[in-house]
């Protein structure tokens, strides 16, 4: 089947308005970031800073509360991505492999979970948090954070595990291999891809997270980025935030466009394969 | 061939055939232990999480809590619901909510499809087209919410004159630009579940549909979508319930300012402005009925196509 020239360039038209359209907003937010704070106001949103400037980052660098929100990002994703991807494994792993009653009920309380309103946790977990003296620490950002990534994690975990070739799982029972033995030896290392993928993307999922974390912080003592910036607004020492927001903006968005250039591949296949093969 | 060697074989290992089945039996409890204790951690977080804080706001919101006069706070049954029900608020952020989920997923749908084609059909820049589609969906919503903001801010913004004027005073200019945030940020999600499910049928129906004389209109409508409707159906439900709770490019454009805040900034105010506890619980349920509501629909609607069950039946 091939192409006429005329098809071809209008696919390539297709594209490139596509590309225009997801990268443009993104380019301008770079683009502000690196403008002279004073101008900012007057300069009629070019897309190309007339005057090049460090000053909006080197400002929010300087800012305590800003070094503090991105080390608690970085915290709080970091260890939520690997608990809630821990426990995915082994019930994924469970539901793709092992006949065993009460896997119906798992699949639908994930199912449940994935497509639970947040906001209605909100008021129950910060009476809840206060009560326990969780409000405002790291474990209470990462309780709930991982707790709403189990369900994708376990959906996009069980659909790669049924892809595994499980006969090499027999041929190690038969060579005496408990099933716990079978799990850790062989099939941990074949299904590391796919945890790789999930890991990826429960981190982009916690490190999105806007509402838990301006709920239920109340100082830099775990405040993530996010909900920095929805506080630098009000207390910021500059003539205007606009120029430091979206320098934070960028400095946030920098390691999820790293993830997306490396590993789009494997994205794209962890973002897909569990809605579309079950 | 190894029937008949085991029928042969069995009259030597006859004595050893009741053990066998014991150990069998032992081989299934002994997974089912395992799938559990596997599941365990999970479940009971989930139930910890989830399930506890839920009837807790239940709980909450059958009291008058105001944390500004904690001892104050009694039992009042369901005065707090019907408060939030009597509300204009409640009753006009739940239409702004609708008017956004209905609005914002028909687009990305249609967007989406067409995304997943131009995906799906070129193999010049592909990559580089779901690369650039992945920036959106990868980039933090907040982030890209004051991104917004700004552009359409007098002054600094490259969409400025695209309005003339302050676009975001305006209820429905507002709405209508809090939509289009949610799109950007949303159709490559859409386009990618979209996509995956093109990958489903197979060029061969499509191309002898084509030497029958099919346009690709009919091919689109009477092959593709038809096969396309599980992973449709998916997209679809994920969305719907996805853009009910919006919440971070509300808050980012308008926070909720001149009549465009959604259920869950009306819940948010109350919990953290009013300070009413109660009353944002009552809300927060209230919110967990109408997604269960909204579920309940797109699972009767389509039955057997739901995720849960699919992946049940497979299982």
């Amino acid at each position: 089947m091939a192409a006429t020239g005329a098809q071809k360039s209008g696919w390539g038209i297709a594209n490139l308005a596509v590309i225009a359209w997801a990268l443009f907003p993104v380019w301008w937010l770079v683009s502000l970031s690196f403008k002279v704070p004073a101008n900012i106001a007057t300069d009629g949103g070019s897309f190309w800073p007339t005057q090049w400037t460090l000053e909006n980052y080197r400002g929010i660098f300087k800012l305590g509360e800003f070094v503090h929100a991105l080390v608690n990002s970085i915290g709080i994703a970091v260890i939520s991505t690997v608990i809630a991807v821990a426990l995915a494994t082994m019930a994924a792993y469970a539901i793709a492999r092992l006949r065993f009653p009460g896997k119906g009920l798992l699949i639908g309380m994930a199912l449940l979970i994935a497509m639970f309103p947040q906001i209605s946790l909100v008021s129950p977990l910060f009476s809840i948090e206060r009560g326990l003296h969780l409000f405002n620490t790291w474990p209470g950002l990462i309780i709930p954070y991982m707790t709403f990534s189990l369900p994708l994690g376990i959906y996009v975990l069980s659909a790669f595990f049924r892809e595994i070739p499980w006969d090499l799982e027999k041929a190690a029972k038969m060579d005496g291999a408990t099933p716990a033995q079978a799990f850790r030896q062989v099939i941990a290392p074949l299904a590391m891809p796919g945890i790789f993928t999930t890991a990826i993307l429960i981190f982009i999922f916690c490190w999105n997270d806007f509402l838990f974390s301006i709920s239920l912080t109340s100082t830099t003592a775990s405040r993530t980025v996010p909900a920095e910036l929805g506080f630098f607004t009000g207390l910021s020492s500059f003539q205007t935030p606009t120029g430091a927001i979206a320098a934070a903006a960028v400095v946030i968005t920098v390691p999820i466009i790293i993830f997306v250039l490396f590993f789009q591949r494997r994205i794209v296949a962890g973002l897909t394969s569990g809605a579309v093969k079950g | 061939m190894s029937d008949v060697r085991q029928t042969v074989a069995e009259p030597q290992t006859g004595g050893a055939a009741p053990a066998a089945a014991v150990q069998a039996t032992d081989g299934a409890r002994e997974e089912r232990r395992l799938g559990w204790m596997l599941c365990a951690p999970a479940v009971i977080v989930m139930l910890l999480v989830t399930a506890y804080p839920i009837i807790y706001a239940i709980y909450l919101s059958l009291k008058r809590y105001d944390l500004r006069f904690p001892q104050d706070s009694k039992f009042i049954g369901l005065q707090n619901y019907a408060t939030v029900l009597k509300s204009s608020y409640w009753w006009h952020a739940l239409l702004v909510t609708m008017l956004i989920m209905v609005i914002s997923v028909a687009i990305e749908f249609v967007l989406g499809m067409g995304l997943a084609l131009v995906m799906h059909r070129t193999l010049f820049g592909r990559g580089s087209v779901r690369t650039a589609i992945l920036v959106p969906y990868g980039i933090v919503t907040i982030a890209a919410g004051f991104g917004w903001q700004y552009a359409w801010t007098p002054g600094q913004g490259y969409l400025q004159h695209l309005t003339g004027g302050t676009p975001l005073v305006h209820t429905f200019q507002a709405i209508a630009l809090i939509i289009l945030a949610e799109i950007w940020k949303t159709t490559p999600f859409m386009a990618l579940l979209l996509m995956a499910g093109l990958a489903l049928v197979p060029d061969d129906l499509l191309n002898a549909a084509r030497v029958d004389g099919a346009s690709a209109w009919q091919r689109f409508t009477t092959i593709m979508l038809p096969l396309m409707k599980p992973a449709i159906l998916v997209a679809l439900l994920f969305r719907s319930l996805d853009a009910f709770r919006i919440f971070d490019n509300i808050y980012a454009l308008t926070n909720g300012s001149h009549n465009t805040g959604s259920v869950s900034i009306l819940g948010y105010d109350n919990l953290f402005t009013a300070l009413n506890l109660g009353i944002g619980s009552a809300i927060s349920v209230l919110i967990f009925i109408c997604v269960a509501i909204i579920a309940f629909i797109f699972i009767r609607l389509f039955g057997t196509a739901t995720p849960g069950s699919d992946l049940g039946g497979r299982a």
